[in-house]
């Protein structure tokens, strides 16, 4: 196996084809986390100040997040009116699954600010939009943290699957394998993947503890 | 335009009938789906609940339950399928593979919520500890339970949608027929076809667990729970 | 009655939570451990039912090795209070209090037939077993909690800070219910609390025990207040313990005086402080002589009469008046008591004790 490895990376052109596939899979898994975490934020607070909001958000969340990433990939032409090999049907895609995950952790992060906190914040003076912006989301950075880690492996993950309509980062590796019968390519897609989840999920971490500095004087 | 093209591919009774048809795909799909689950179930739901009993070993499991997450189903479809050589048995390793976690993660946790006052009471009562696990601990966990069990359902949908890849039957097979043969309205259709169904097994779940979860569970499961269980680890898709 | 003898705790970590306790706790009675943090008495109380193992000494409960019984067998003889109360939630309440005959192999029509009698038993509707713990207040719950303990009717009950947990109006009751419960029913209990106050008000026998788990004295709450036998245990006890000592003695020769009182309607006749009552003769508040507009001031607490001084003293210093406001059993207003005198009726006391 390791042999079979070593032959395919002798190559110098599938070399460059790792590099570029995997360059197209992070580009396409965490433009997506970003836009979808821009969505997010301002989509929870809203449902988090106004109640009858929650359940109209919650549950569209949950519908959006429930239909499997192919399905959804597939449909996206439809919605779009893009061709089907084109790499926006995935950045959408993978956009709304992770605007659909992050909704819910913002509002739980936004509920779990202590009541105190918030009173103290707009006796001194702060207008809801510099609170929040001041005192509400740092303080929701930690749960916040939470969901983005698992969008993000999510995410990795889910591209791959677009190879299947042409556009899938590492996940072509996956069908070039396949129909060529060559546990290699395969091999080296998943072991990437994997490896690229764990590193994404450590720099989350690191970022978690630069921005938030009290957490860790407790 | 599109739209109407979708409609009118429902409209054909032809495509709904016959061992190509909607309704031959979505059978298939829905046993694969009861297979893997059931097999996953087996295998999950003791030892999680073990794991959170006897609170050993919990954070490897936890752990290892996160790591799986990060497997990207069609590499473990197709590495499977070239190494087992077996499309049905291919698909099946990799179905279950993905199932476990979610149920692990869910049973374990679901011990782990019962609160701590409750099960020291129960031992101090006189509880043995087979008579703690069946009588406090598994009524309290089935709530996290059922959950894990919905989050594995969806994956396995999800991941049954994309075996079509190596040769699967189920409606993974619409959508990648219709790729070959370039017939986006059969593709639109089956994406149409595999979304409600996996809404409808959700809410399925979601109706069968207000069915089995104790009424005074129920009532004191605080509101953290339950969102806890909803966002357990979903990879959904692929 | 439950005995310890040189029981030594020591933890993995190295800490010692009990060192050498030797201690009896006689039967029918309320032994209370009390003392700061870390001091071992949740750790002593837990060693009774086996939930801890001590490291070395023994446990004996009614003259029998705690060891010589498997620890399930050995639990459901002794009935288990703790703060949590840890009500199963997924149980009604009838049922959960009904789980240790059930266990014991009563059948259930018994056990819920007894179930509901505890429930009366603890001061609450049998209505309330048909519901969930969760519908319940936090005082209905440990009131389950207790009734739960009771239901194999086990001589030994042990209590890990049962009312701690709930309000002190809530709690309060809860404590004159456990000893209304305890008149009756005689149990050997051993109760733990990190409060003195609910040490001194429920004990039949106190255990101060201090960090480290020393015990620094075991004796009458009366004798604990009156002569503490070192400096932890008199700052244990706290700088009230004079005045908490009140509470031991009676009122019986008590001068009770006239209270010019003016029923709900009628108006004030007189001069100087006129207590205002209801129709049932129940005192109301105060009415002023330099407020002639008839405003009522509240009134400070209330003595029952043939109480304790502690409350007769309260009674005046809290009264607007100077006069504190003696009530009978069923509430009404029958006189007055003045501090000067409780503190006279105390020093005749103090004398006659020592002659």
């Amino acid at each position: 196996m390791l042999g079979d490895i070593g032959g395919y990376l002798s190559s110098p052109s599938n070399r460059g084809k790792v590099l570029e596939l995997l360059g197209q899979h992070l580009v396409l898994a965490l433009l997506p986390l970003l836009i979808g975490l821009v969505v997010a934020v301002p989509l929870g607070w809203a449902a988090h100040r106004r109640r009858w909001l929650r359940a109209a958000v919650f549950g569209s969340a949950t519908v959006v997040y429930t239909v499997p990433a192919l399905a959804l990939f597939v449909i996206m032409p439809g919605l779009l009116g893009t061709r089907i090999l084109d790499q926006a049907n995935v950045l959408v895609a993978l956009t709304l699954y992770t605007g659909a995950l992050l909704v819910r952790p913002v509002v739980d992060a936004l509920d779990a600010v202590p009541g105190p906190v918030v009173a103290a914040a707009t006796a001194m003076g702060y207008q809801p939009a510099r609170r929040f912006a001041a005192v509400e989301l740092p303080m929701a950075i930690p749960v916040l943290t939470v969901g983005v880690r698992v969008a993000s492996v999510s995410n990795i993950s889910l591209v791959s699957v677009g190879a299947l309509i042409g556009t899938g980062g590492l996940g072509q590796l996956f069908t070039e394998g396949f129909q060529t019968r060559y546990l290699a390519p395969i091999v080296i897609g998943i072991v990437l993947i994997v490896w690229l989840a764990l590193v994404m999920d450590l720099l989350l971490v690191g970022l978690r503890r630069v921005t938030t500095p009290w957490t860790r004087a407790a | 335009m599109i739209f109407s093209q979708v409609l009118a591919w429902f409209a054909d009774p032809a495509h709904w009938r016959g061992p190509d048809g909607v309704g031959t795909r979505i059978v298939e799909h829905l046993y694969y789906t009861a297979v893997a689950v059931l097999i996953a179930s087996a295998i999950a739901v003791p030892v999680g609940l073990l794991v959170g009993h006897t609170a050993r070993g919990g954070v490897v499991l936890v752990g290892s339950a996160n790591a799986m997450r990060a497997l990207p189903t069609l590499g473990l479809l197709t590495f499977l399928f070239l190494l087992l050589r077996s499309q049905a048995a291919a698909t099946l390793v990799a179905l279950v593979v993905l199932a476990v976690p979610p149920v692990l993660a869910g049973s374990y946790a679901g011990v782990r919520s019962v609160e701590s006052g409750v099960v020291d009471a129960a031992r101090g009562m006189g509880m043995t500890s087979a008579q703690r696990l069946w009588q406090v601990e598994l009524p309290g966990a089935v709530g996290l339970l059922l959950g894990g069990v919905r989050s594995a359902v969806l994956q396995v949908v999800a991941t049954t949608t994309v075996a079509a890849y190596v040769g699967l039957g189920g409606l993974g097979r619409l959508l990648l027929d219709g790729l070959n043969s370039a017939d986006y309205p059969q593709m639109a259709a089956g994406a149409l076809v595999i979304a409600v169904l996996a809404l409808l097994l959700d809410l399925l779940l979601a109706g069968v667990a207000r069915l089995v979860v104790p009424k005074g569970c129920r009532l004191s499961r605080q509101s953290d729970l339950g969102r806890m269980a909803a966002a357990q680890p979903r990879l959904i898709g692929g | 009655m439950i005995e310890f003898r040189a029981v030594t705790k020591r933890f993995d970590d190295g800490t010692v939570a009990i060192h050498g306790l030797d201690l009896v706790a006689p039967e029918g009675q309320i032994t209370v451990l009390v003392g700061p943090s870390g001091c071992g008495k949740t750790t002593s109380l837990r060693m009774v039912n086996r939930m801890i193992e001590p490291t070395s000494g023994t446990v004996l409960v009614a003259g029998r090795d705690v060891r010589s019984a498997p620890p399930a067998q050995l639990r459901r003889g002794i009935g288990y209070v703790i703060q949590q109360v840890g009500l199963f939630p997924h149980r009604t309440v009838v049922d959960n209090i009904a789980t240790v005959p059930l266990l014991t192999g009563v059948t259930r029509r018994a056990a819920r037939a007894r179930a509901l009698q505890l429930l009366e038993l603890v001061g609450l509707s049998t209505e309330l077993g048909r519901r969930y713990p969760a519908q319940l207040s936090g005082g209905q719950q440990q009131r389950v909690g207790v009734a739960r303990a009771l239901a194999a009717d086990p001589p030994v009950l042990l209590m890990d800070e049962p009312f701690s947990a709930v309000d002190p109006v809530v709690r309060e009751g809860l404590q004159e219910e456990l000893l209304r419960l305890q008149g009756q029913l005689g149990k050997t209990i051993l109760f733990v609390t990190h409060d003195i106050d609910e040490a001194v008000k429920l004990g039949d026998a106190v255990a101060v025990l201090r960090t480290g788990g020393v015990l620094a004295q075991f004796d009458s709450p009366q004798r604990l207040l009156a002569e503490p036998a070192n400096d932890f245990v008199a700052d244990f006890v706290g700088r009230d313990r004079g005045y908490r000592a009140l509470s031991f003695l009676r009122t019986d020769d008590l001068p009770v005086h006239e209270v010019a009182t003016v029923r709900a309607g009628d108006t004030p006749v007189g001069l100087g402080w006129r207590l205002a009552v209801d129709i049932a003769g129940r005192p109301r508040g105060w009415l002023d002589p330099a407020e002639p507009d008839g405003a009522l001031r509240p009134g400070g607490s209330l003595h029952r009469r043939g109480g304790p001084m502690r409350t007769a003293l309260d009674a005046a210093l809290s009264s607007p008046s100077g006069l504190g406001v003696v009530i009978d059993g069923d509430g009404a207003a029958v006189g007055g008591v003045r501090a000067e005198e409780v503190v006279a009726a105390w020093r005749r006391k103090r004398s006659a004790d020592a002659r």
